[in-house]
């Protein structure tokens, strides 16, 4: 073996940074140049079709993309604190189990085995009006009138969020989880001896000590965010009359649908932006979080 | 009063038991039940018949198959073991790197690695569907697996750097001056012993290639490379759900996925938390 391989890290990222660039990097240099073109995937000369700002000056005009915008960021907000706090609750349930917690564990990191687009048609299947589980099993108590939960104007988005959150609450339980059996117990009986309740002693010890559990599995999960397309796409589709539009879901109806290429890219790059806002601040958040609990 | 407690503890457990398991049960039980039974109303919740046919359709090698299951399970094998092969190497790679050495710009690098990964799917899939169609690899194995490699190698640095972080520096020094090459010590010291980290980040490459969407859904045309996911769509028409069928080839994406991850579910954990606390 050469001597010189291993000793160089320039040489030992190279390929990573290869790969990425050829997969990622000079399709969005791509993307970003005909997102100033008027391009259409049916006409290709339309490529050297110079616009401008015009698609960007559209997506700024565009109604619908704002209202979608809006509903992406409110769906994201109600779905990741939930996910959180659900998270939180099962794991400090799991750690109290002492028998059969390791199985427990286990079965709780089900759901992060499912494919997005399982987990939508899955929940599709459970809330179909007519065949689904949950109608079904109202039905048992006397509801005969079907619920519409996923045609119904208002239950739709409620619908997707609830599969959103069954398929990634387990991404925080399981690390925080593994957060709570890390927790060194002294200051906890040490605390518990000079008299502070189960609260203080929560609030004080347990929660600071799990702040960069609960950034990595906040890095970890943003940086699928965009995974929600799947759900979306399969449950609803975007419907009832755009309701459950998001980001995501109307990139894909300009783009493949309608063939305009160029306004999607200019809708895709204030996707990835987003995206990589969410990433950066959980992620600076992680070091920042990480280097306090080091110095303690 | 402390009965009580104890009590409604142990319903709270078992209901979120339930609320965890009952889908993916659901769909286990509708996959061996025949349409009519499922369509059924009201709801024939003990199953009297049970079958195989949505199985054997999809696994038939002669006649007509309605949806050609066992071909996608092979492109999904075949997709997923390649990628995740590479993207393990070159991550693994990367992530010696970044734990052993010290160089310009290395915590920036590593952000932008970790930045890039953050891209969603469907933002990239329109500019890549438009290079790969102008490279001719649009429709072929190679062409996902390439998309795939370059999507799980952040992941992959970020999980192999935290291992190899925890492995003491003196090890590797200590063989080299008994006159190992660095080679000969990463592969006979350091090698061995982030095995587990290296397993845990193979299962999380092996996942998200196993279960994407977005990408595929584009990049992939007819039999030749679609993948499970993708193939699942055929059992959607315009109208109508072959729920009985959609449910089968779940429980073909799903088993494979449940049984990989379960083999190495302990390090899985260790993987992400140490890889991420102890910068």
């Amino acid at each position: 073996m050469n001597r010189k391989f291993l000793s160089s890290p320039i040489i030992l990222i190279l390929p990573s940074i290869l790969a990425i660039g050829f997969v990622i990097i000079i399709p969005l240099i791509f993307s970003f140049y005909t997102s100033f073109t008027s391009y259409k995937l049916t006409r290709p000369d339309s490529l050297y079709n110079f616009v401008g700002l015009r698609n960007y000056e559209r997506l700024i005009d565009n109604v619908k993309f704002w209202k979608a915008f809006g509903r992406t960021i409110l769906f994201l907000a109600i779905v990741l604190n939930l996910e959180l706090l659900f998270g939180l609750g099962i794991a400090l349930l799991i750690n109290k189990i002492t028998w059969g917690q390791r199985t427990l564990r286990t079965i709780m990191m089900f759901p992060m085995m499912f494919s997005p687009i399982l987990v939508g048609f899955q929940w599709k299947y459970i809330f179909n009006d007519n065949i689904g589980l949950l109608n079904n099993f109202l039905y048992l108590f006397g509801y005969e009138s079907a619920i519409p939960w996923l045609i119904g104007k208002k239950l739709a988005m409620g619908s997707i969020m609830a599969a959103e959150i069954w398929a990634n609450t387990a991404i925080f339980s399981i690390l925080l989880l593994a957060g709570l059996l890390g927790i060194p117990r002294d200051p906890i009986e040490a605390a518990r001896v000079d008299g502070c309740n189960s609260w203080q002693v929560f609030k004080n010890i347990t929660l600071p000590f799990l702040m960069p559990f609960i950034f990595i599995a906040l890095t970890i999960r943003s940086l699928d965010v965009g995974r929600a397309y799947d759900i979306v796409h399969i449950m609803t589709g975007g419907g009832p009359a755009m309701r459950t539009e998001l980001i995501w879901t109307m990139i894909a109806r300009v783009g493949y649908k309608d063939a305009n290429m160029g306004f999607a890219n200019a809708m895709s790059y204030v996707s990835i932006i987003l995206s990589i806002a969410f990433t950066y601040y959980f992620f600076t958040k992680l070091v920042a979080a990480r280097r306090e609990l080091g110095q303690q | 009063m402390k009965q009580i407690k104890k009590i409604g503890f142990w319903f709270l457990v078992l209901f979120i038991l339930l609320l965890v398991c009952l889908p993916g049960i659901w769909i286990f039980v509708s996959a061996f039940r025949p349409n009519p039974e499922i369509l059924s109303k009201p709801a024939n919740w003990i199953p009297d018949r049970w079958t195989i046919f949505e199985f054997t359709q999809m696994f038939s090698i002669k006649g007509y198959v309605s949806v050609p299951a066992f071909k996608y399970l092979m492109n999904s094998i075949i997709i997923s073991f390649f990628s995740t092969i590479i993207a393990i190497t070159i991550g693994m790679m990367g992530g010696y790197a970044f734990a052993r050495f010290n160089f310009k710009g290395k915590n920036k690098i590593f952000l932008g690695l970790m930045l890039a990964r953050a891209v969603p799917g469907i933002s990239l899939s329109l500019p890549l569907f438009i290079l790969f169609a102008k490279l001719g690899i649009i429709n072929t194995s190679i062409g996902v697996i390439i998309v795939y490699v370059a999507m799980n190698v952040p992941f992959t640095i970020w999980l192999t750097d935290g291992f190899f972080r925890q492995i003491p520096k003196e090890m590797s020094e200590v063989a080299r001056t008994d006159g190992c090459t660095r080679f000969q010590a990463f592969w006979n010291i350091e090698l061995p012993l982030a095995g587990p980290g290296i397993g845990a980040a193979a299962i999380f490459a092996f996942l998200l290639s196993w279960n994407e969407y977005a990408l595929a859904s584009v990049l992939t045309r007819t039999i030749e490379s679609k993948t499970l996911p993708i193939g699942m769509m055929d059992y959607l028409d315009e109208f109508t759900i072959n729920w009985a069928g959609m449910c089968a080839i779940a429980v073909v994406m799903i088993v494979p996925a449940i049984i990989i991850t379960f083999m190495v579910q302990k390090h899985l954990v260790s993987g992400l938390t140490f890889g991420g606390v102890k910068g």
